[in-house]
């Protein structure tokens, strides 16, 4: 492997990890409030051909980005109906969405633009173009540095940087914010946080809300920043990837970047080198873009050390009795 | 101090579905002093405590604070009414600092650490102030739950709260933590709070109270002053009857050893030891008590014993090793070898609450010729037998096809205890057979387990009711961190000496 290919690498696992990121930052605001979400993948998917449809219609990405962000919230908003004022299952409810999401968005996209359930290719101001960060090309020359901030960092679509930005922020929302304490209170003690006053429902459907927002982010992202256009199923499970690495981050925000690039890596390294030769014995692109998903269930399974979940997490909240 | 009552309720009413929780139920509780509410499990005293705080509400009925009427749809409004509340069950997070769950609620503005260093001072002058001792950067999970519950106390008091409300604070305590806390109350008392002590332990009425009210299925039965009444009336104005508070029994008369404990010990999935070395037997014709407060280690060794863990050691039942570890370590062997088990929690254990009382009656003993008829199982003398035993064991509703649910907390306990008891075993095992039961029924469980012993069987009784395991054990040694402290002659201890073995004291020095 060479400077060029780690470079390259490294900066597809930058554009490929931030839809992850974004969806596992998304299952963290809702998991940590007790509210259990598979369907992320379905929030993304529709937020995914929302922001492209829309784009192609109107012509603006930024009208694109509000309405995926508004599918996405719509589902939130089932979700959040189904398991938090009428105490459904959370798990039935997230299949549910995935499953209207799937069906739907190519429904939806076959009515509107006749191309066999896809929107035609974005072009232009339809989507996200690439920013440059300010020095970039000064910075160039400088050796180590001016590749890494030039070519890895730089370069890339404005919901990378949020998705970035979005970390540290996380953080700080959870751990310095009175918000973000009873967020936490609510998904381990909902009971502690009613008898202090505070409302169990609102919390939970603001974790929800914001669940659904930065599932836009991701779905539109997608569509509009890493690819030019929706089509079917494109997230191709990444919704789940996301929830994987959200159990391998413990359920924090600075783990969760180091899972998703991680899941990133992979799946960058799948796409650069399609065929690996150890030592006369070709590995096959098939197990390469498998690797991904198979993490995914080593993790699932509970190799990777304990991760103890929101301990109300999944549990609709009752007053005893 | 005002005249006013700084709590008035006048006519409180509250159902859950055909339940009537509470019926027409009024009371006043004067500023600067300590209400009781006594009443059996399911008389309504949580939920009555409850509606003040706004977690429930009433289906009808006024609430008074400092002689103004106040609406409390919920919590919130309970807290701005300067009413605080200590549940029986915490409401804290495990996972949170002491700090945190102090200010979870009442936290000064959208950001934290402003809020938490106001906390840390006003915590520093209430610990000062009435001796509630706690690390502010504890976490929850890593303290005891006395400090728990001084976390509970100080939650409200932060609140500035003028009311507390205390729902059976004692449960969890050892008699020194107990202690404690009373003198915590009374210092709240002399501070001019008010304080509201909701227990079915007769003893702490007695001790701290200056008013009592006894409650009886929803009902009010009766407000009178601590000073002019005794237990024994206040048991009669709870259960409606006349109640043996002694068990009415004769002295032992021990027989050989039928079980045998060697060396028992225990490490759980996590890693810890939490039996290290049990020595112990139990004969013939007696009633070992294990005292100790819950979770050192008896609920394990019952577990064990019943053959629902393994371990290493020894254990001899009539002089016949059980296997441990290996394919004869089950339930159904243990049964075999004559061994009974009432679990310590008959909801998830002894029971299935969603199966009728006939079916539960055989349960453990469903694979006995008995029951068989080919390739069926008998069910018409199963139902046949279990209406007998529930007879015989006073279960009511006597109905045998109604499911275990259904049944209250003493009447599940009877259901078991029948199952158990009727199969005539060489050695009963009985962890908490009178939680969450009422006085009535407990007296029942006790002279079922009495004449069990009479009968010359070997009992082995596990409860964290000390007063239980004084009057009901015949001999009795003390549990604390998978250890035995010491071993005393129920007639020849007292709560005192037991209390400090179960702190941690050993058996020589108590």
């Amino acid at each position: 492997m060479d400077a060029v290919q780690l470079i390259q690498v490294a900066d597809s696992t930058l554009r490929l990890s931030t839809p992850l990121l974004l969806a596992c930052l998304a299952g963290l605001f809702s998991e940590r409030a007790g509210i259990f979400d598979i369907g992320l993948e379905g929030k993304m998917l529709a937020a995914a051909f929302f922001s492209a449809g829309i784009a192609a219609l109107t012509g603006s990405v930024w009208v694109g980005l509000l309405a995926g962000i508004g599918a996405s919230l719509v589902l939130s908003a089932v979700h959040g109906l189904a398991s938090i004022t009428f105490r459904g299952n959370q798990l039935i409810s997230g299949v549910a969405i995935n499953f209207l999401a799937a069906g739907l968005t190519v429904l939806i996209a076959q009515d509107w633009f006749k191309q066999g359930g896809r929107t035609p290719s974005l072009e232009g101001s339809e989507r996200f173009g690439e920013i440059d960060l300010p020095f970039a090309e000064a910075l160039s020359g400088v050796p180590f540095v001016g590749p890494i901030y030039s070519e890895i960092l730089s370069g890339h679509t404005l919901l990378v940087y949020v998705g970035l930005a979005m970390v540290p922020l996380t953080w700080w929302v959870l751990f310095r914010t009175r918000f973000g304490l009873r967020l936490r209170a609510v998904g381990e003690a909902p009971e502690a946080v009613d008898t202090a006053g505070v409302s169990v429902v609102g919390l939970r459907f603001a974790a929800v809300a914001i669940c659904g927002v930065l599932c836009g982010l991701a779905g539109a992202y997608l569509a509009t920043g890493q690819q030019a256009g929706f089509v079917k199923d494109m997230t191709a499970g990444r919704g789940f990837i996301a929830l994987a690495a959200l159990i391998f981050a413990k359920w924090r925000p600075w783990y969760a970047l180091g899972a998703c690039l991680l899941f990133g890596l992979l799946q960058a390294v799948a796409i650069q080198f399609q065929n690996i030769d150890v030592g006369g014995f070709i590995i096959p692109v098939q197990f390469m873009d498998a690797l991904p998903y198979i993490l995914t269930v080593v993790i699932l399974a509970g190799f990777v050390g304990k991760a103890i979940p929101p301990r109300a997490g999944g549990a609709p909240y009752v007053k005893e009795r | 101090m005002s005249k006013e009552p700084a709590i008035e309720l006048r006519g409180i009413s509250k159902a859950f579905g055909p339940v009537q929780a509470n019926k027409d139920i009024s009371i006043s509780v004067m500023p600067g002093t300590i209400h009781g509410i006594i009443g059996e499990n399911g008389a309504g005293k949580s939920t009555l405590m409850s509606i003040l705080y706004g977690f429930y509400k009433a289906d009808a009925g006024e609430i008074f604070i400092a002689g103004k009427k106040t609406e409390i749809p919920d919590s919130q409004a309970a807290i701005g009414a300067g009413i605080g509340m200590v549940f029986q069950h915490f409401k804290l997070v495990q996972n949170f600092t002491v700090l945190e769950n102090i200010i979870l609620g009442a936290e000064d503005g959208a950001l934290l650490r402003p809020s938490l260093a106001k906390a840390r001072e006003t915590l520093t002058d209430l610990a000062r102030e009435y001796e509630l001792n706690v690390d502010p950067d504890a976490l929850i999970e890593e303290v005891g739950v006395g400090m728990q519950q001084r976390v509970e106390i100080l939650k409200a008091l932060y609140r500035q709260a003028d009311i507390l409300i205390l729902d059976e604070p004692t449960g969890v305590l050892t008699p020194a933590e107990a202690d404690q806390l009373f003198r915590i109350l009374d210092r709240l008392r002399n501070e001019g709070k008010t304080i509201i002590l909701i227990t079915h332990k007769l003893r702490e009425i007695m001790d701290i109270t200056d008013t009592v009210s006894v409650m009886r299925r929803g009902e009010m039965t009766a407000t009178v002053k601590t000073s002019e009444t005794n237990p024994e009336e206040l048991a009669e104005l709870m259960v409606g009857r006349k109640v043996l508070l002694r068990v009415d029994k004769l002295p032992a008369q021990p027989g050989d050893k039928v079980l045998q404990v060697e060396d028992l010990r225990f490490i759980d999935s996590a890693g810890v030891e939490r039996l290290k070395g049990i020595n112990l037997d139990v004969r013939a014709g007696e009633i070992l008590g294990i005292a100790g407060v819950a979770g050192n280690g008896q609920s394990e060794l019952l577990e064990i014993l019943g053959g629902y863990a393994t371990a290493t050691g020894r254990i001899r039942m009539n002089g016949r090793d059980l296997d441990l570890t290996g394919t004869e370590s089950d339930g159904q062997s243990r049964r075999a070898a004559g061994i009974a088990h009432v679990p310590e929690d008959r909801q998830s254990e002894g029971l299935i609450m969603n199966f009728s009382a006939w079916e539960n009656t055989v349960f453990g003993y469903h694979l006995d010729p008995a029951w068989q008829r080919g390739l069926f199982m008998d069910n018409a003398a199963i139902k046949a037998e279990a209406a007998e035993k529930m007879q015989r064991f006073d279960v009511r509703p006597a109905n045998p096809k109604l499911a275990a649910k259904n049944f209250s907390g003493g009447n599940q306990q009877k259901i078991v205890l029948a199952r158990e008891i009727e199969r005539n075993p060489e050695l009963l095992l009985v962890g908490q057979p009178t939680r969450g039961v009422d006085i009535g029924a407990i007296e029942f469980i006790h002279k079922q387990i009495v004449a069990l012993r009479d009968a010359g069987k070997a009992i082995l009784l596990v409860s964290v009711e000390l007063e239980e395991i004084l009057s009901l054990a015949d001999r009795v040694v003390v549990m604390f961190d998978g250890q035995i402290m010491g071993e005393r002659l129920a007639a020849e201890t007292n709560e005192k000496e037991l209390g400090l073995m179960m702190a941690g004291v050993s058996g020589d020095a108590a």
